[in-house]
């Protein structure tokens, strides 16, 4: 039911093609802005770039910290490229997750420690939507594995479309996309200094870049699922998601932690709530 | 049948000797010996009967019978004495009226009913035989040691070890006592004894809040005393079976009146919303204690005793209040724990919360659930004890509980903090124990009819337990300043009973499929024909990420040393800033820095959230208690 070779692939591919949305996202993002902006390559030479910088540290464990950050996000997603527990993958990412807070903690830099936080907040602020899509897809389809999710055969979205409404206001935050990116961002105007990865330089600050890349790769994959049974309208929903992202991004500024939390449980909450209470109802589940 | 009459009555014998002997060295050696004694037969149980499934055991009603008559009497007596003498007349009116009920029973109806076997065995209940010979002779081991320091701290409390080592060791004979009875008359003794110890146990120190405390737990005890004695009655005049077997085996129809009865009994023991204070309230006891009544006894009586009983609140409506009961409690609970920065607060709200979870599986009785349960109580057991007596530890070193002053704590004492780490990542995160048993309890809740509001209070709590845990894991390893290692003062005992217990959180999710296999699944499958499986891929790759996380610290090896890197200063805005991080304010105000975690009262203020859960809870309870009193409303 585990096909390892995929797994095996993600981990090899994913930095590939998470660096390449990685750079599309800045090139589209420099559009809207009316720039030019930078090559579709150039977040590789920017972390490319990173490796070759002075090693420096502030605490000595927090390389530790990062690589279990990394090597959990790519075990996460290739589980999930693998076929596997979709349930299991939701907890190795926030596993992963939690190392990266933990890093953030462990430098006790004040910026860092309001990143570790916020970082805290969004994780639970998307954690129910993320367990809620995995329960929606286990009702629609009868499995957790994604093997069997993916070979469903029938358009997903159909019957999930609350919980893809839910999943999409939720993403902005996974994605680290404004409104919702209270723990760390790319826009310097509205940022706490750097959030959690405040302390963080050289490779250290390379490998998150990775880890990002792995996760934006992870969370298509999961949007994918969506549309998975015709693999065309999947690439233009995937390509019209991200899209969206970047367009919302580039149009908010910053919500305060209080709004993004509360605001994505309440969405959560109403757009799954109609959308699952149908299996209940129907005695689908 | 020797080994459970050694279970429950060795204790007792240590009790005494507890008791009778002075402190000193002879004392500890028989607590320590005992201890072992106490934890090699449980493991012997195990050795001997895990493939034997459910055995039955006829061991005479008389002489028994009238002692434990005797001692009920006893009990009552010592209660109304005390609820005289610290004045609190609801003590004294419940302890009346429970008795009332149940003489009324003794010598009305218990002549009358033929009981088969007083004593069993089965899987469930040898599972909860090592965690009470266990974890609860770990926990004595502790006390010897933490008890003699505790005095030393507060020498305005009067030593009165003696008596307390002989409840605590009562504590565990009760509880053995609870697990392998058949006889409901045997159980409620049994159960009023622990309601007794923990009164006792509560008010140990003798300050008016502690006194306080104690009645308040004794109070809701007894309330839920008072529905077990009510179990007993109606199967006195309906002619029920009184075995716990048979009852059972009865279902709905015959059964539900007094499962539902001891379930309300089993949710105020096991601190569920509304009577979740009693738990909060038990912290004023020395540490051990909290420990105790948190992993080993006492609130997981409470949920035994529901998860017994799940066969029969499945499917009906009762039990389904009693799950929404629990997972109320769970979500709320969780949400409460945000805000604590007390540590043994905070753990206790997140013992209501898991306890919660339990009830919850319980009230839903599916076998999916109820496998989820049993696993819910083994690794909350484990970890929980060890976050309790770790903070214990940390408590007599740094002289504070508060979570706040635990910055550091990697410096000051290495071993302890990773030990709490251990504890607490056992508690909330992928690959270990509780996560495991979350996973399960999920999936039992999706296949359950209604089961959506279940999955969205499980989805929400997730998100909520992991801020409140992972903050305090981060606190641990923020390092202000270089501290001195403060960890030699610690006495060797303690540490080793903190070692021991986190070698058992580490052991249980490496065994955990086995113990899944070997004692969870026959007992499922022997109730419900049944059973269910997390499904071996998924086990394997659970014992992957465990070996992942266990090797991941060798890179500190590499790391750890900084040598081929420079080290930097924490960025402080260009402030120039002292080594002990002083720095110059606006104003020129000379500033140290200190950090501090968040705890969104404004949104999970606990009172607010302790009002609503109370509303809920209460509303629950009453419906559920009108299902069966008022005729004709479950037909």
């Amino acid at each position: 039911m585990i096909a390892w070779l995929y797994g095996i692939a993600f981990v090899i591919l994913a930095p590939l093609l998470g660096g390449l949305v990685a750079g599309i996202d800045r090139r589209v993002t420099a559009r809207m802005q009316g720039r030019v902006g930078p090559p579709i390559l150039q977040s590789f030479y920017d972390v490319g770039k990173l490796f070759e910088k002075e090693r420096a540290y502030v605490r000595a464990s927090q390389n530790f910290y990062i690589l279990g950050y990394l090597i959990f996000i790519a075990f996460s997603g290739a589980l999930f490229f693998a076929g596997g527990d979709l349930l299991l993958v939701i907890f190795a990412l926030t596993l992963s997750h939690i190392f990266l807070v933990i890093g953030a903690y462990s430098v006790t830099s004040p910026y860092a420690l309001i990143g570790a936080e916020r970082e805290l907040i969004q994780l639970m602020a998307v954690e129910p939507m993320i367990i809620l899509v995995s329960v929606g897809f286990y009702l629609a389809s009868g499995s957790f594995y994604v093997s069997e999710i993916a070979a469903y055969g029938g358009p997903l979205i159909l019957l999930l479309p609350g919980v893809f409404i839910g999943f999409f206001y939720a993403l902005t935050m996974k994605l680290r996309k404004s409104p919702f990116d209270i723990a760390t961002c790319h826009h310097a105007h509205q940022e706490i200094v750097k959030g959690v990865t405040t302390e963080f330089s050289g490779s250290t600050l390379g490998m998150v870049e990775i880890a990002h890349w792995y996760e934006a790769v992870l969370l298509i994959g999961i949007t994918w699922l969506f549309f998975a049974w015709n693999p065309l309208v999947a690439v233009v929903a995937v390509a019209l998601v991200y899209l969206a992202e970047i367009f919302i991004d580039n149009t908010t500024a910053r919500a305060k932690w209080g709004f993004a939390l509360g605001s994505i449980w309440l969405v959560t909450l109403v757009s799954t709530v109609a959308n699952l209470a149908v299996f209940y109802i129907g005695g689908m589940a | 049948m020797e080994l459970l009459l050694f279970l429950i009555l060795f204790p007792l014998l240590t009790a005494v000797l507890c008791l009778v002997l002075p402190d000193h060295p002879i004392r500890r050696w028989v607590i320590r010996v005992s201890g072992v004694l106490i934890g090699a037969g449980a493991v012997y149980l195990l050795v001997t009967s895990y493939d034997s499934g459910m055995r039955l055991i006829d061991v005479p009603h008389e002489p028994v019978g009238m002692i434990m008559q005797v001692i009920v009497l006893a009990i009552a007596l010592l209660v109304l004495y005390l609820g005289v003498r610290y004045r609190k007349p609801l003590a004294v009116g419940l302890i009346l009226v429970q008795t009332a009920l149940v003489q009324y029973f003794e010598f009305q109806y218990a002549p009358g009913l033929a009981m088969e076997a007083n004593l069993f065995v089965d899987e469930f209940s040898i599972i909860m035989a090592l965690i009470i010979g266990v974890i609860g002779s770990l926990i004595c081991i502790y006390a010897i040691s933490y008890m003699r320091c505790y005095h030393e701290h507060h020498p305005e409390i009067e030593d009165r070890r003696r008596s307390f080592f002989f409840i605590m060791f009562v504590f565990l004979s009760a509880m053995f006592g609870i697990v392998f009875s058949n006889n409901l008359l045997w159980f409620f003794f049994f159960w009023e004894v622990t309601t007794l110890a923990s009164f006792l146990l509560i008010g140990y120190t003798r300050t008016e809040e502690a006194t306080n405390n104690a009645f308040l737990a004794l109070h809701m005890n007894l309330l839920g005393g008072i529905g077990f004695a009510l179990a007993l009655l109606y199967i006195g005049v309906t002619g029920a079976p009184l075995g716990l077997d048979r009852l059972v085996e009865g279902g709905a129809a015959v059964a539900l009146v007094p499962a539902v009865l001891i379930a309300f009994a089993g949710l105020t023991k096991s601190a569920q919303l509304p009577f979740s204070s009693w738990l909060l309230g038990a912290m004023v006891a020395p540490t051990p204690v909290s420990a105790l009544l948190h992993s080993s006894t006492m609130v997981k009586a409470g949920v035994y005793a529901i998860i017994k009983f799940a066969p029969v609140l499945s499917g009906t409506v009762p039990g389904l209040m009693v799950a929404l009961v629990g997972g109320t409690t769970f979500f709320l609970a969780s949400a409460m724990a945000i805000t604590q920065s007390n540590a043994k607060r905070m753990l206790a709200y997140s013992t209501i919360a898991n306890l919660g979870l339990v009830v919850a599986c319980g009230g839903i009785g599916t076998y999916e659930a109820v496998w989820a349960a049993i696993l819910l109580i083994v690794f909350h057991a484990v970890a929980k004890s060890l976050l309790f007596l770790s903070v214990g530890t940390v408590e007599h070193q740094i002289h504070s509980r508060d979570i706040e002053d635990m910055d550091g704590l990697i410096v000051k004492m290495p071993r302890v903090a990773a030990m709490i780490l251990i504890g607490i990542t056992g508690m909330f995160l992928a690959p270990f124990g509780m996560l495991i048993s979350k996973w399960a309890s999920l999936r039992a809740f999706i296949d359950a009819p209604g089961g959506l509001v279940f999955v969205l209070l499980i989805a929400f709590g997730s998100g909520v337990t992991l801020f409140f845990w992972a903050k305090w894991l981060g606190r641990l390893i923020t390092r202000p300043l270089d501290e001195e290692n403060i960890e030699g003062r610690v006495k060797t005992e303690e540490i080793s009973v903190l070692f021991a217990l986190s070698a058992l959180v580490i052991g249980v999710c490496l065994l955990f499929p086995r113990i899944a296999h070997s004692l969870v699944e026959p007992y499922v499958l022997s109730i419900y024909g049944m059973v269910t499986q997390l499904g071996q891929d998924n086990e394997i790759i659970m014992i992957l990420m465990l070996a992942m996380i266990l090797v991941l610290p060798l890179t500190m090896l590499y790391f750890g040393n900084g040598r081929d890197r420079r080290k930097l200063d924490v960025y402080m805005s260009g402030r120039a800033t002292t080594p002990d991080m002083h720095f110059k304010g606006s104003a020129g105000i000379d500033r140290q820095l200190s950090l501090h975690n968040y705890y969104l009262e404004g949104y999970f203020g606990e009172g607010k959230l302790m009002r609503i859960g109370v509303a809920v809870s209460v509303l629950l309870v009453l419906t559920m208690l009108e299902l069966i009193v008022v005729p004709g409303v479950l037909a």
